[in-house]
């Protein structure tokens, strides 16, 4: 199988800390990759990169043949991206978000509407189509989110813990169609989370991040087996340890929490 | 009545762009700040109730004393001061609401598309600038009802030329303030510390003749004093620079903050 992600030598450093220390993987080509890790592990940042929202401060990375800061736009074309944190605009409605959406990756007008149409129709939002993005609920803005990163068909979605919040109904039915997606158009997916379950039930290979370096990689079942446990959320926990990780509230969040105040 | 306005100028807008590939992401981009502008009514009464405030109490309050030093009707030498002020403050507040995008998750969505960094900020700021400018004319009819009259129909035009080139030039400062700025915090001493300033150094309450050197010099170095002075002169026929140094000032300054927003949004990092 062809590879689709290839990382080398990977480090970005803020200042004195390094946040992501020489890492090295592949993803092969219509593989679903689990990116897996303690909080403040070095996830988030790592898909930073590879989506061309970060300079690295060493290393090499190819994304579907192309470099992440030479070929910005070959890039960027060829994935979609649910973010950690929302990226809907409140006040617009769904159907503006997914055109929106459309018109950035130049997807043809009749293209557009049949896709937003059948989009919005599986994440069950088509009768909502013109509500405000603000009335939504945060599992509605997810399903909009996922929705939204597949209309112009990408090669690769990266998905950061896309279902972080949902109910198990949600879960399944995103996880569903993303599989599908993987089996009928060969879309890699590459994904974090923190349901250990969830990754051990759809990922067809699991890297372990932990204090910014790889600490183990494989299929599920190897993993397992070389940490002889029974599951994969005993073999994460057995490589990255039982510590629980500090992570700093930033400027963002702390923001975050007043908007929120200030609405109520 | 204003969305036919909106269509037009969109429909304007994407007929002249829309063969061009990289004019669809800066045009969906513009469209986006105006959607946002019609939506939100509580903005929109908010932003004309202070000029109407302005224009009132300042208008009356010293339209007797001016009057009496000779300066004929304070209302027709206030009102494009204060047409500029609602530019300005709607332009920066604009500018200015790139913070907001950042830290709650929408600049992301743009910044990972395949569109320059240079046409995204491009497209917010000229929508940013035509909202300022759409309100501009709303306080322009405000002032109409409060006794303003222009001296003549047919340099209305050249006068929006000024508040398009007002409006543009202090969304792109808007813009580059948000750029390096990390939450809303600084925004209030922005406002405090250099649009208000700004504002009052601008002749836009009073005329800048016969203030002494500092004070003339300090409005000589703002800009805002352009647009002000550009208006006066399109909409009441008397100037101070002159309009050809009031359209080159403020073209120029506007081209070197497109330039140092364009580098610092370049810069961003999320």
């Amino acid at each position: 199988m062809d590879i689709i992600i290839e990382v080398k030598n990977l480090t970005k450093k803020f200042g004195d800390f390094t946040a992501v220390d020489d890492i090295s993987f592949s993803v092969k080509k219509g593989s679903i990759f689990a990116f897996l890790g303690p909080n403040g592990a070095g996830k988030t940042t790592t898909i930073k990169m590879l989506t061309t929202i970060l300079k690295p401060t060493s290393g090499m990375m190819k994304v579907n043949g192309y470099n992440p800061f030479k070929e910005q736009d070959d890039v960027r074309r060829s994935f979609g991206i649910v973010f950690q944190d929302q990226s809907l605009d409140d006040e617009l409605t769904a159907y503006e978000n997914m055109q929106f959406h459309g018109v950035l990756y130049r997807v043809p007008k009749e293209l557009r509407k049949k896709r937003i149409e059948q989009l919005l129709k599986f994440v069950e939002l088509w009768e909502r189509k013109d509500d405000f993005v603000k009335d939504f609920s945060g599992g509605m803005k997810r399903r909009l989110e996922v929705a939204r990163a597949l209309i112009h068909h990408p090669k690769i979605i990266f998905l950061d813990e896309p279902t972080l919040g949902l109910d198990p109904q949600t879960r399944n039915h995103i996880w569903n169609y993303i599989k599908d997606l993987n089996k009928k158009e060969e879309m890699t997916v590459f994904f974090t989370t923190h349901y250990i379950e969830e990754a051990e039930k759809v990922a067809t290979e699991v890297s372990i991040i932990d204090n910014g370096k790889i600490v183990a990689r494989g299929i599920p079942q190897e993993l397992k087996n070389k940490t002889n446990t029974s599951s994969l959320e005993e073999a994460f926990l057995k490589v990255t340890g039982h510590t629980i990780r500090e992570e700093s509230a930033s400027a963002t969040d702390r923001l975050r929490l007043r908007q929120r105040m200030r609405r109520r | 009545m204003k969305k036919v306005q909106v269509l037009l100028i969109a429909c304007a807008f994407a007929s002249g762009c829309g063969e061009d590939k990289n004019m669809v992401g800066i045009y969906i981009l513009w469209l986006r700040q105006i959607k946002r502008y019609f939506r939100s009514k509580s903005r929109i009464i908010g932003s004309i109730g202070q000029p109407l405030l302005f224009l009132l109490a300042f208008g009356f309050g010293f339209g007797h004393i001016y009057q009496k030093a000779e300066g004929g009707s304070y209302i027709q030498f206030l009102a494009p001061g204060i047409i500029a002020m609602s530019v300005i403050s709607t332009a920066v507040f604009y500018g200015i609401e790139l913070i907001w995008d950042k830290k709650f998750g929408f600049l992301k969505e743009t910044l990972v598309a395949p569109i320059s960094r240079f046409n995204i900020m491009l497209g917010r700021t000229l929508g940013g600038a035509t909202v300022a400018s759409l309100q501009g004319i709303i306080v322009f009819f405000i002032s109409l009802a409060v006794g303003f009259r222009p001296v003549s129909i047919t340099s209305l035009p050249l006068a929006f030329v000024f508040v398009f080139l007002t409006a543009l030039l202090f969304t792109a400062l808007g813009t580059a303030i948000a750029s390096f700025l990390e939450d809303m915090h600084g925004f209030q001493l922005i406002m405090n510390f250099l649009i208000m300033p700004l504002f009052f150094l601008s002749g836009a309450l009073f005329p800048l003749e016969g203030l002494p050197r500092t004070f003339s010099l300090a409005a000589s170095l703002d800009p805002l004093s352009y647009g002000v002075d550009g208006l006066r002169d399109t909409l009441i026929g008397s100037s101070y620079f002159g309009l050809s140094l009031d359209f080159f000032v403020l073209t120029i300054v506007t081209l070197v903050l497109l330039a140092i927003g364009s580098y610092l949004f370049s810069k961003i990092e999320i």
